[in-house]
């Protein structure tokens, strides 16, 4: 069953630019800028999966999943 | 009304930690500190305490403070060789604050030396064994009577002040058989607890007397035992370097403003004496034996046992040295009290030290003869 | 195995973690982060209640995970996170020992004390961040180094073998034994809970990357690499069984290794037998 994802939230303050949750999002929604910051670029595509939000050692991923 | 019974030194720690409230041991087989294992092992289970023998002295040791910080009354017992092993753990009961109690049966050293003979050779390791600064307290009974007494006020003492506290025995006591009389109760201590809530309670707090409450782990206080130095809280300050002075500070008032509570000592024909014999532990039997051969011969020679080792009574000794002529320091060591004994008197009496480290009790001829 | 109910990150870090904790002091992508997550899910998962809950740790990166968390918690000396806990438990059983240490704290300079708590199958839950290296103190090679791996003290190539911890642990008794890898985060969360829940000693080993002291000298310089590293050289359990020693080689079983349901075995279930037979007289 597709879930609806309403936002993923990075916490910048928090996010030390690692490159994790870039590099194993499956769908590609996350990308980093030149500087390392990351940003949710195509928030559409995601499938709400929170490999994201569950690999980041710094606990600065929220995915909110509409129920 | 107490029972009278004829134990040896070991057994009579055994008595001495159960009567003062020890409820947790862990130790590590060790000559000739081992039957107070053995007594603990027997003891504490049917009156619900734990004993556990553990894979070496580092594990007993840490072991302990895990027990302790979980609200036990805990006991360590070890000798020589097993001492040298816990010191690294000794310096976190005392950083940390965990009340503990560790009995040193003292035998012949360095290394494995004379495993089953008696020596005094640990009084500087109990002292500066552990890397940095620290308070110490280290009570040396002479007798089996003692052993029962010291142990029973180490236990309060280190749950008074929240620190880790010695018994220094030696293997001449601990296999020494003596008629005592164990009383039916003790006043005994218990550790200052938190009264305030919570999300108030600071595991470090500078209080006016220098001891900070502690909670049990598993109370609900949810605090930190740091073996880095600590603020108030508990909290991380190895680069705060204001806090890490106040903690070291506190820890070292905490105990040498409070020396009266934990000097020890008796003194024996002191009026008149021009020659003094200061001893501690099994020595002190000869020292006093030599002093009364010394009067028998109208020789004015004083005797103080002290029971205290360290924190060093320095107002004892230093009123000793200005009546005495001089000062003698027996002990079974190559001279590590008299050191701190010549220190004090500075210069104001003769300091005269008797000292050897062959396993045998210094003899009170020996004794007489520097008094002489 | 069971999906794990996630609950979100932003409530676990309200419940579990201290206030500020965040960014914590680990290097960017370290695997430690990990770890502690994994710990504080599966310690919520369980339903652990936060007062019978004390985390004990020893010296190096690992060393620091107790700062963030609202628990009881201990921060000792290298090595001797284990007696401490078995201290503790053994002082009041009624508590959940939780003890997260890393490779060379527990293999090296602890690893008498952790086959010693295994072989006394004491309820403590032992979760061993191996990433490798002694990280704190610069890089060098730990017990759990891969042979050939380039250390600050093995600069021409590793050349001792190194332990697997897990059947270390098995051989000395453990009645859990898991061995999972931060790149699995959800089947880490599920095998420490059942370490938590089990009855008995439990040892989870996790596989984590320390990406500054290792991964950069072992043409891994990147958490991204050490991940990905991770995906090509662990295998499941099932799929281990189809394998040949030969495939085998140089891989990481990861999942459930051993589960010994044997609550009555546990060290402080035996000892309160002790305390009832001590206080009859001795009977049994
Ligand atoms: S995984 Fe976390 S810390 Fe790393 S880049 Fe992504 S948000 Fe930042
Ligand atoms: S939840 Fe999954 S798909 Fe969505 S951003 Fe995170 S990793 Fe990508
Ligand atoms: S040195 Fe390695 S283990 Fe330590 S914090 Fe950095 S990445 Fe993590």
């Amino acid at each position: 069953m597709p879930v609806k994802v309403c936002a993923v939230t990075i916490d910048q303050a928090v996010c030390k630019q690692c490159g994790i949750c870039v590099a194993f999002c499956p769908k590609d929604v996350l990308v980093a800028d030149k500087e390392g910051q990351v940003e949710v670029a195509y928030l559409e595509e995601c499938s709400g999966c929170l490999m994201c939000e569950l690999l980041c050692p710094e606990l600065a991923i929220n995915v909110d999943i509409a129920e | 009304m107490g029972k009278v019974t004829v134990i040896s030194g070991n057994e009579a720690c055994v008595e001495g930690a159960l009567a003062a409230g020890v409820r947790f041991f862990a130790g590590y087989p060790i000559t000739p500190s081992t039957p107070i294992a053995e007594g603990m092992s027997r003891r504490l289970p049917p009156i619900g305490g734990k004993f556990i023998q553990m894979e070496d002295e580092i594990a007993s040791m840490n072991c302990i403070i895990g027990a302790s910080l979980a609200g036990l009354k805990v006991l360590g017992a070890t000798s020589g060789p097993g001492f040298s092993l816990k010191e690294e753990s000794f310096g976190v009961a005392m950083l940390m604050e965990v009340p503990c109690t560790v009995i040193d049966v003292m035998r012949v050293g360095p290394s494995t030396g004379m495993a089953t003979m008696p020596a005094q050779g640990d009084i500087m390791a109990a002292r500066w064994g552990t890397h940095g600064d620290h308070p110490v307290i280290a009570l040396a009974p002479s007798s089996v009577r003692e052993c029962f007494e010291l142990t029973v006020k180490a236990v309060n003492l280190a749950e008074r002040f929240r620190t880790l506290v010695f018994v220094l025995t030696d293997a001449i006591l601990a296999s020494l058989l003596e008629r005592v009389e164990i009383p039916d109760s003790v006043e005994t201590v218990n550790r200052p607890r938190p009264t305030v809530p919570p999300a108030q309670y600071k595991p470090y707090q500078i209080t006016p007397d220098g001891v900070p409450p502690m909670a049990d782990f598993g109370a609900g206080y949810h605090w930190y035992a740091s073996s880095n130095m600590h603020d108030e809280r508990g909290f991380l300050a190895t680069d705060q370097h204001a806090v890490a002075w106040t903690l070291a500070q506190r820890l070292r008032d905490k105990i040498l403003k409070h020396k009266d509570e934990v000097t020890f000592y008796s003194t024996e024909w002191m009026d008149d004496a021009e020659v003094v014999v200061y001893a501690f532990g099994s020595t002190a039997r000869s020292a006093r034996a030599a002093v009364k051969m010394a009067r028998a011969k109208g020789i004015k020679a004083g005797f103080v046992k002290t029971q205290t080792i360290w924190p060093f009574p320095e107002e004892l000794v230093s009123k000793i040295a200005e009546k005495a002529r001089t000062i003698v320091v027996p002990e079974m060591n190559m001279g590590q009290m008299v050191e701190k004994v010549r220190e004090v008197v500075c210069g104001r009496a003769k300091v005269v030290s008797v000292a050897r480290v062959d396993g045998i009790l210094i003899p009170p001829a020996e004794i007489l003869e520097a008094i002489k | 195995m069971a999906k794990v109910a996630i609950k979100k990150t932003s409530e676990i870090r309200a419940e579990y973690y201290r206030p500020n904790s965040f960014p914590t002091i680990w290097c960017p992508g370290c695997g430690i982060g990990n770890v502690v997550a994994s710990m504080v899910r599966a310690i919520d998962t369980v339903g652990l209640k936060h007062d019978d809950t004390v985390v004990v740790t020893g010296i190096g990166c690992s060393g620091i995970i107790y700062n963030y968390l609202n628990f009881d918690a201990y921060h000792g000396i290298h090595g001797r996170a284990i007696p401490v806990a078995v201290g503790l438990k053994l002082a009041n059983p009624r508590l959940n020992v939780i003890v997260p240490m890393g490779d060379g704290d527990s293999s090296a300079i602890g690893g008498n004390h952790l086959i010693h708590a295994a072989r006394r199958n004491i309820d403590i839950t032992a979760i061993v961040v191996n990433n490798s290296t002694y990280g704190n103190t610069g890089g060098q090679f730990s017990p759990l180094t891969p042979t050939g791996s380039i250390t600050t003290t093995s600069p021409f190539g590793n050349i001792e073998n190194s332990f697997d911890l897990c059947e270390l642990a098995k051989g000395a008794g453990a009645t859990y034994v898991a061995r999972g890898a931060t790149y699995y985060s959800r089947q880490m969360i599920d095998l420490i809970a059942n370490g938590i829940r089990h009855k008995g000693f439990s040892l989870i080993e996790v596989i984590s990357q320390c990406p500054v002291q290792y991964g950069r000298r072992n043409k891994l310089p990147t958490a991204v690499d050490l991940l990905k590293w991770q995906k090509e050289n662990t295998v499941s359990v099932t799929r281990a069984k189809t394998m040949s020693p030969e495939e085998l080689k140089g891989k990481f079983i990861i999942g459930e290794l051993v589960n010994i349901e044997a609550p009555d075995q546990e060290y402080t279930a035996r000892y309160e037998r002790l305390i009832e037979k001590a206080r009859s007289g001795g009977k049994s």
